[in-house]
């Protein structure tokens, strides 16, 4: 005979203020099988719940149906308040009253109309649950860091350190990401490399991390704890146990008019290269998209010249399988190129580049120096504008977010400039001056009172050539001047920053949701920023969304700290909420024909071939086995059944049904 | 005369259109109040004899709701969900249910305003239909006689 309670929660006012919840516990009292109805101002609260919990002892409630927010907010408080009273906390269910109701309807009676039939569509189902027990599971202690840049860095040393056993993979040749191109950072003028550097040999060198670099995720299967990961290790041409890091090989190629991706295109580099020179690891890789030996069977003077015999021109990519507990996404960001904007000139003119580009202009180890000098004539720019705001906060360019960084490095843009350009003017056209971190507001303020950096309030409409010069036509708003055209020698535009390339595809691997703009999605904006939806997967740093260096290496910590919590249990449990396939006695044995359909939709093989034999070892039928280790729950196998002999726990085809009957059937 | 308020019955998936409507919730965006959601772990799990059992409950129209495609939580529930769904269209235009009352869409976990905005045109469209009577004429009663 069901017993069940049923506790309204008033929620404060966010409930109670459009729904008359003590008539909604009234008529809950009435339904069948309710004993219990009660309403009450904050049912998560601990007093709440030792109303639910005493209700439990002595009404001997068989399930409890607690009507407050989602229960993607509470519903684990409210089990295990359960469990805790000895009710199974699989017999405990929630109605949305909050964000499925109070919160987007209007006080009246349809509301409280509504606010029953939810209440009463879970009673109904509450009654048909099952009392169940968590599976457990073994953890790997091995976490996966997808992403070598300051995030993925700071993440990896921090599991290491913590005593676990990290796996690394970078897509480029070397680790460091974007920091690795910085000149300087805000807002210390750290020289950027020389505090990432040596974070980038602890990787290489501590013996908990291995490294793969010049490696993509190829597949990744399983759950938390046991994460089954496919990587592609690319062939670099190079066998890495024989490489010492001489360099003579990239010296002597003589194929050494490839675009260096590093240099953002300012500067060349041969098919056979080390990305920079403070690269970890220091060991080249052939592009054989553009290496002559690949293209026409001619050159390998690179095998030549090595002493080491370490060029090794038939090495193919290679498949590395991992099983790891924990997945942390540090994937970074990019920028918009110059190309982006038509009014700009649609990246055509040299002399107008992006913020990264100035960077490698600024940088002691960049194509010029460290000098600042036009990329078309090598001539030092005495004016030169920037251009904030580019692309971002435009619903007209699709991109409506702020790009949180621009505002910071382009103050120190103009205080890098004025340093090496002592009689040169900057001019910064912004819309509002971001710098909301700790000493950044000090800092944009240097550059405008010692480093006479001179800021335009308004946005910059065209940017053309005119006799070698390029005239940048903005407004001036404050001074209420609708054009202002400056002759600049020079035009870094601060382009909007935007999701990886690949983010996308790498997000389907994982199977982790993400935005609109393809940035990864936090499990809660406020409260969970390094978790995703997906458990045992963490995102750190700027793949959520554009970040500078000391939040993303927060993030890094923090996914570090929740990862070693993860490791800190040497099993995991795991919601019991799966399928499972029906058993009769013979000689039916089950109402499952082994027609195996179930199979073939299972997105996770979970569903194995179960023979049953006979005395005498002959078969006497298949049927469809789960494995509760496997299975997730979606249940797809269950409505896919004809012969319906799977059902899902915590969804069965009793309570579905029964829900929708109690919902308009009464 | 009152104006008809059709019963809507959706049934959602719990990784993105629930969380979805969820966030409908906290952005507070008001909806119309005739839908009732019903969770589901993944739209792959709805077996379609549930929209004939609302049907017969008295239900005047059904909104079907999940992940996008590509990012369904478990891989490629959405995707059965999709294909059943193009068959048992088929089948409700060979037996005479009004497919016009059944609405379905695609709605993510960020998507809070595009839910109401579903919840919202649904309510239109099912409100020009009027009550959906008719489903019992269907019934097998016909049949047998």
């Amino acid at each position: 005979m069901a017993r069940i309670g049923v506790f309204i929660c008033h929620c404060g006012e966010n409930i109670s203020a459009t729904v008359d919840c003590s008539k909604v516990a009234q008529v809950a009292a009435t339904f069948p099988g309710v004993v219990h109805s009660v309403d009450y101002k904050y049912m998560c609260s601990d007093p709440g719940q030792t109303l639910v919990g005493n209700a439990i002892k002595e009404h001997n409630l068989t399930g409890v149906v607690v009507s407050a927010c989602s229960p993607r907010m509470h519903e684990p408080t409210f089990r295990r308040a359960c469990a805790e009273a000895g009710l199974n906390p699989y017999q405990c269910e929630m109605a949305n009253l909050r964000e499925h109701c109070s919160w987007v309807h209007e006080r009246n009676e349809k509301t409280d109309d509504k606010a029953i039939d939810l209440v009463r569509m879970l009673v109904e189902k509450v009654k048909r649950n099952n009392a169940l027990q968590p599976i457990k599971v073994p953890v790997t202690k091995t976490a996966l860091v997808i992403g070598g840049g300051v995030a993925g860095i700071q993440a990896a040393l921090d599991i290491a350190n913590a005593g676990h056993k990290v796996i690394m993979v970078e897509r480029e040749p070397s680790i460091g990401g974007h920091m690795s191109q910085l000149s300087e950072t805000f807002p210390t003028l750290d020289c950027s490399q020389c505090i990432l550097t040596p974070r980038m040999v602890e990787v290489a060198q501590n013996p908990n991390i291995k490294l793969y670099t010049y490696a993509e995720i190829e597949s990744v299967e399983g759950f938390v704890g046991n994460f089954a990961v496919k990587i592609r290790k690319k062939a670099k041409s190079i066998d890495e146990s024989k490489c010492n890091g001489c360099g003579l090989c990239t010296t002597k190629c003589p194929n050494k008019k490839n675009p260096n991706e590093f240099e953002l295109g300012m500067a060349k580099r041969p098919a056979i290269y080390v990305p920079f020179p403070q690269a970890v690891p220091n060991i080249p890789v052939i592009d054989k998209t553009q290496c002559t030996y690949y293209k026409t069977g001619k050159c390998k003077i690179c095998e030549k010249v090595c002493q080491a015999n370490a060029i090794q021109f038939d090495q193919q990519d290679e498949i590395i399988e991992v099983l790891v507990g924990a997945i942390a996404i540090c994937t970074g960001f990019d920028i918009k190129k110059t190309d982006f904007f038509p009014e700009y000139g649609y990246g055509k003119h040299k002399d107008i580049i992006d913020g990264l580009q100035f960077e490698r202009l600024a940088s002691a180890s960049g194509p010029t120096n460290g000098e600042i000098r036009r990329p078309s004539d090598g001539q030092v720019p005495k004016k030169i504008v920037f251009v904030a705001c580019a692309g971002s906060r435009d619903p007209a360019k699709g991109i409506e977010y702020c790009s949180k960084i621009c505002c910071m490095y382009t103050a120190k843009h103009a205080i890098l400039y004025k340093h090496k350009v002592h009689d040169g003017t900057a001019y910064i056209f912004y819309m509002d001056i971001r710098a909301a971190g700790k000493n950044y507001d000090e800092f944009t303020r240097r550059a405008i009172e010692e480093d006479d950096a001179k800021y335009i309030r308004g946005r910059v409409s065209k940017i053309y050539e005119r006799d070698g010069k390029l005239i940048v036509v903005g407004a001036d708003t404050l001074m209420g001047a609708q054009t202002v055209e400056i002759e600049a020698d020079m035009v870094v535009v601060a382009t909007a920053g935007v999701a990886n390339q690949g983010a996308e595809k790498l997000a389907q691997i994982l199977h982790v949701s993400y935005d609109q703009h393809k940035f990864f999605s936090e499990a809660h904006p406020k409260l969970k920023p390094v978790e995703t939806n997906t458990a045992g997967i963490y995102l750190a740093g700027a793949c959520q969304s554009p970040k500078d260096i000391p939040e993303s290496v927060a993030a890094a910590s923090g996914v570090a700290g929740k990862i070693s919590c993860l490791f800190s249990n040497s099993e995991l449990t795991r919601e019991p909420l799966i399928a499972v396939v029906d058993r009769l006695a013979p000689p039916l044995y089950s109402s499952c024909t082994g027609c195996f359909m179930c199979q073939s939709v299972c997105p996770y093989n979970a569903i194995e071939r179960e023979e049953i034999k006979d005395r005498n070892g002959n078969l006497v039928k298949q049927l469809a086995f789960i494995n509760p280790g496997l299975c997730q729950g979606c249940g797809t196998c269950v409505a896919v059944c004809k012969s319906k002999s799977i059902d899902i726990e915590g969804y069965t085809n009793s309570q579905m049904y029964s829900e929708v009957d109690a919902l308009l059937n009464f | 005369m009152s104006e008809f308020e059709p019963k809507i019955v959706a049934f959602v998936c719990n990784w993105c259109t629930y969380a979805g409507a969820d966030l409908t919730g906290t952005s507070r965006i008001k909806y119309s109040s005739n839908v009732r959601i019903v969770r589901f772990p993944c739209t792959g799990r709805i077996d379609y004899m549930l929209l004939t059992k609302a049907f017969a409950g008295g239900a005047d129209g059904i909104i079907v709701s999940g992940c996008h495609p590509n990012d369904c939580h478990y891989t490629s529930g959405n995707f059965y969900a999709r294909r059943r769904w193009m068959v048992f269209r088929r089948l409700c235009d060979f037996m005479g249910i009004d497919t016009r009352r059944i609405v379905f869409s695609w709605v993510s976990a960020a998507e809070g305003a595009k839910w109401a905005q579903i919840v919202n045109s649904a309510n239109e469209e099912f409100k020009k239909l009027g009550p959906y009577e008719n489903y019992h004429k269907l019934s097998t009663q016909e049949i047998f006689e």
